[in-house]
């Protein structure tokens, strides 16, 4: 069986799975809710203030988010070591993996679709005209936010703590992933409302490096 | 229940384990373990728990390497050695856990492994694997609703579904009540008849053992007897089940 189709079949039985139990987004959707609710009422910030440090905030909330979200990838097949089943198919080991950050992508993206209109409303920031460009850079980082998620689970996936121990793992990763996502979603909040082209470009270039990682490590990742 | 035979017209897989040891840490599982299984082969895999019957299915079936040694597939021709990648495929594994998805229903996850599978008329395939498991009634069932007996029945037609040409089970008959295990010997007889090579890790008691061709006794990660190819079990299997 091909890639591109092992692929497929594998995102479909991950969205039937997530969609039968409602149980990732439902929990990751309030917790990011939360956060970004409370901190406006904590700190009641100012348009201006909210253009310049509300980008942190939505990224942090993403982040927490994307922990939550990839942290059940991997661990979710140990139920009936249903990874046993997979390694056995005829398929591309990069296919679970794959098809496994594709779910991902679209969970975090259902999730940042609810909480960006939420963060505009709440923090008075405008999206108008920076709509198309705000998904560029969303669509970057949440790129490389669940494509090195989806690495860690499969490497805690048998840790005693991995709930604990992901978001250890991962922050050191995702600091660059994070520094240059925020500094991009400033300059497009700011008054210029710029896309920076030099992050922009780091933000690309993480991707494809840990894509192609993931890719290379793919076959001792699948062994779990 | 009706029995699944596969219809594949090609022969079981033979397969040469050379000095085989795997170390978990300190604790070694097999010690220079060496066997040569021939194709259409029905062994029965005995040994008390811990003698490391699961450890040699994990390592045939390529879920485990072995710390040392190596293992080798063949099919008719023995000096022909087949790719890993090749043998993939024609594996089936009916292990301790279920290797099923809880909250897929039975219908889905047999059409899921079948188009893993790459297997022609899935619709077709995963309902007469759902008959032939006496589960066609529950198809649109979820998993977890099963009982011990019915998610069996449906792991060992998981395996089956995409005809192996080398079934390994360990301990298969675990929670199958009378009329599961009159249907678990029915469809090994046919497998035996087709020409799959089949390992199978149980108790002596085990009436599909009847069917066993060669017998192999492991004990402390060693190979204490074997029957050989070609020999007959019979007589070490009724002196096991005397001894149990």
């Amino acid at each position: 069986m091909n890639a591109l189709r092992a692929t497929l079949t594998l995102f479909a039985k991950e969205c039937r799975l997530e969609f039968r139990t409602r149980e990732l987004l439902t929990a990751t959707v309030v917790f990011s809710l939360i956060i970004i609710v409370f901190f406006n009422f904590a700190f009641d910030p100012t348009p201006a203030e909210a253009r310049r440090f509300g980008p942190g905030l939505l990224w942090i909330a993403f982040f927490f988010a994307g922990s939550l979200m990839v942290n059940p990838s991997f661990a979710r097949e140990q139920t009936n070591d249903t990874l046993d089943a997979l390694r056995m198919a005829p398929i591309p080991s990069f296919a679970v993996l794959s098809a496994k950050m594709l779910a991902n992508m679209l969970f975090l993206s259902i999730a940042e679709a609810i909480l960006v209109p939420v963060f505009s409303v709440f923090y008075n920031v405008s999206l108008v005209g920076i709509l198309g460009r705000l998904v560029l850079v969303l669509g970057l980082g949440t790129i490389g936010l669940v494509t090195t998620g989806t690495v860690f689970s499969a490497i805690s996936a048998h840790a005693r703590m991995r709930e604990l121990l992901l978001p250890v793992l991962l922050l050191p990763f995702l600091t660059p992933l994070l520094i240059a996502a925020v500094s991009t979603t400033i300059s497009l909040f700011g008054d210029a409302q710029e896309l920076d082209r030099t992050w922009i470009t780091f933000l690309i270039g993480f991707d494809v490096v840990f894509l192609t990682t993931s890719w290379l490590l793919s076959d001792f990742l699948a062994e779990g | 229940m009706a029995s699944a035979a596969p219809s594949a017209a090609n022969s079981g897989l033979g397969i040469r384990f050379d000095r085989i040891e795997r170390r978990f840490g300190a604790l070694v599982a097999l010690r220079s373990l060496s066997l040569e299984i021939c194709p259409g082969e029905f062994v029965a895999l005995l040994g008390h728990n811990g003698a490391g019957k699961t450890t040699l299915l994990r390592i045939t079936a390529q879920l485990m390497r072995p710390s040392r040694g190596s293992v080798k597939f063949f099919a008719d021709n023995a000096a022909q050695e087949i790719p890993f990648t090749a043998v993939k495929g024609r594996t089936g594994l009916v292990g301790h856990s279920l290797l099923l998805y809880d909250e897929l229903s039975a219908e889905e996850n047999l059409a899921l492994f079948a188009k893993l599978y790459a297997l022609d008329s899935v619709p077709a395939r995963v309902a007469s694997a759902l008959q032939a498991c006496g589960l066609a009634s529950r198809a649109a069932s979820q998993v977890r609703t099963f009982s011990r007996g019915m998610r069996q029945r449906l792991a060992i037609a998981r395996a089956l579904l995409h005809s192996p040409r080398l079934l390994l089970l360990d301990e298969p008959a675990a929670g199958l009540d009378r009329q599961g295990l009159e249907w678990l010997g029915a469809t090994l007889g046919h497998l035996r008849g087709d020409g799959c090579t089949v390992i199978m890790s149980t108790h002596a008691r085990n009436e599909s053992l009847d069917l066993a061709t060669r017998a192999i006794v492991l004990a402390g990660g060693r190979l204490q007897q074997d029957t050989g190819a070609g020999g007959d079990p019979r007589p070490l299997l009724q002196e096991l089940r005397a001894e149990a």
